[in-house]
């Protein structure tokens, strides 16, 4: 077989095999639901609680305040709707980033649709938000400021603990949509400022189907799921917990290799990112330099088209994604392309490489040799370039 | 997703790159939607004895920026124009083209509407600049394409406008 190389770990991750192992007996015998008293049913709950307090003590939480969800994008329904309908008498409006994920922003625009009030705050260049802006903004029927940690696209970190700061002072809730930063970098939710917080395991080498919010106790919020009242009747339906027990191993593991996987990708990252500016003339990188996840370049070129150059690229073994219209069901361009200020003819030309556990050196330089030749490849067919 | 047409067309496309001294270029899309097709025209006597001395397309390439269904429609429809008359050569439509390259994804179909407006605007080309007869149905198809681009151009600026409206501070 053709050699394959996985370099889309922003997208989703293989299930680390030690996980695999750990999670596995919950799916045939020990299947009880949490919820039934005998001893199966209890054998399922010491799991699922066992496995929020692993989740809870990672970012200093209480284990009470950690609400098992479905995915991130549930995670991040349940914060916005969840406070925008418990604090209705409070206020309308919602602040959020112009670089949220679809599933913060599509929720921002269906909560506009219900009478709410929505501001997006734009980014620089860098794709980083000015905390002042956030501060500025703030008005006195503001109930919640959202603002995704790492980006998903372009991996910028924003500045989460100053804007915690700002509106701990406004007394306003924060909600930071940490999918793509948990596991990656050190998370304390008292020392940074956070209400709300959601990550997901399948970004960790967890299983898909399991996620969860942080909410900070005392913090009200209306469920979306109505039912048997599971997760402190915050989250009805009986918990999945073979991927909760598995996301909550993951979590662990990644915590306890956070420093040599970040440091090992971070070189493999800057080794792409500057070998392949070097290479290819007319190249860019979307996003701050420095202040991004480990594991994401966004790399842009003139001339060429996203979508062509991942098939190019496939047709090589080597899996990436890319920004593009042509890539996208709804063909529009990437709304966090052009919350930089890039032209969408700009943005079709950019490709994302997320690095992860299993990335070796060799699969980097073999990034490094093909890439380049796929770019020359379609300016060849290009009309643009030079 | 694509059909195995469509990869062979897109890793080794035929008649890819510039005629030098061109009789006439269709230049269609739009950057900003991420599609952009050139397709250059040499005209000649037919070679072959059924066509002889008719006017026909005697070379044919292209250069395109865009995904892979644009690459591929593009190659297709050189292979398909390649020899033929303009009469034949403006039947060639989308389903065509499709076809020939084994499907589409419907959501890529556009691309190959593209493809046959690039090969309508060649021939348009060259016969306007040849101040030839231009026949009343490839006027109109010349015009529709012309109208359509404007359209788009003209919904990008609004649609920039509305970005920076939602993007923008309120």
């Amino acid at each position: 077989m053709r050699k394959r190389i996985y370099l889309d770990y922003a997208a989703t991750t293989p299930v680390d095999p030690a996980v695999l192992v750990a999670m596995r007996p919950y799916f045939n015998r020990d299947f009880g639901n949490p919820s039934s008293l005998h001893s199966f049913g209890q054998k399922a709950k010491s799991a699922l609680e066992g496995s929020r307090n692993v989740i809870a003590g990672l970012i200093g939480a209480k284990s009470e305040e950690i609400i098992f969800t479905s995915s991130a994008t549930e995670s991040n329904n349940l914060a916005l709707k969840g406070v925008a309908f418990a604090n209705r008498d409070k206020g309308n409006h919602i602040i959020i980033s112009a670089i949220e994920h679809d599933c913060v922003l599509n929720t921002a625009l269906w909560l506009s649709k219900q009478g709410f009030e929505i501001t997006q705050i734009p980014v620089g260049k860098d794709g980083l938000v000015d905390p002042e802006r956030i501060e500025k903004s703030i008005k006195k029927d503001t109930i919640l400021v959202s603002v995704i940690w790492g980006n998903n696209e372009i991996g910028t970190l924003q500045p989460i603990v100053e804007i915690g700061r700002i509106c701990r002072k406004k007394n306003v809730l924060f909600h930071t949509d940490a999918a793509q930063a948990f596991g990656k970098i050190p998370i304390d939710v008292v020392r940074d400022n956070v209400d709300l917080l959601t990550a997901s395991s399948h970004k960790i080498y967890g299983p898909k189907g399991a996620a969860f919010l942080f909410v900070k106790r005392g913090i009200l919020l209306t469920p979306i799921l109505h039912g048997g009242g599971q997760e402190r009747n915050l989250r009805s339906s009986t918990e999945n917990i073979g991927s909760i027990v598995g996301f909550a191993i993951a979590a662990e593991i990644a915590d306890e290799r956070m420093n040599s996987e970040n440091k090992k990708l971070l070189m493999m990252r800057d080794k792409i990112i500057n070998k392949i500016l070097r290479k290819v003339p007319d190249s860019y990188l979307n996003g701050h330099p420095t202040k991004r996840i480990s594991n994401i370049a966004n790399l842009r070129f003139a001339f060429v088209e996203g979508e062509s150059m991942i098939m190019e690229l496939s047709a090589a073994g080597i899996a990436v994604s890319t920004g593009s219209a042509c890539s996208s069901p709804k063909l529009e361009p990437s709304h966090v392309l052009l919350a930089l200020g890039l032209r969408p003819e700009e943005i079709h030309g950019s490709v994302r490489i997320s690095l992860g556990r299993w990335t070796t050196d060799k699969e980097i330089d073999y990034l490094i040799e093909v890439l380049p030749r796929v770019v020359e490849k379609l300016r060849k067919i290009s009309p643009f370039a030079r | 997703m694509y059909s195995e047409d469509v990869i062979k067309h897109f890793r080794n496309p035929h008649n890819m790159g510039k005629i030098k001294k061109p009789d006439g270029i269709g230049k269609v899309g739009n950057i900003i939607c991420g599609d952009v097709m050139w397709l250059y025209i040499k005209v000649g006597k037919s070679a072959s004895r059924r066509k002889k001395d008719e006017e026909v397309i005697i070379d044919v390439k292209f250069e395109t920026f865009g995904c892979t269904a644009a690459i591929a429609t593009s190659s297709m429809i050189t292979d398909l124009a390649k020899g033929k008359t303009f009469e034949e050569a403006l039947k060639i439509n989308k389903q065509e083209i499709t076809e020939s390259l084994g499907g589409l994804p419907p959501i890529k179909v556009h691309c190959s509407v593209l493809a046959s407006d690039a090969l309508v605007e060649a021939i348009y080309d060259y016969l306007a600049k040849n101040k030839r007869p231009i026949s009343k149905e490839l006027e109109e198809r010349h015009v529709h394409i012309k109208r359509e681009k404007e359209i788009i151009e003209e919904r990008y600026k609004e649609w920039v406008g509305k970005q920076e409206e939602v993007v923008g501070e309120k």
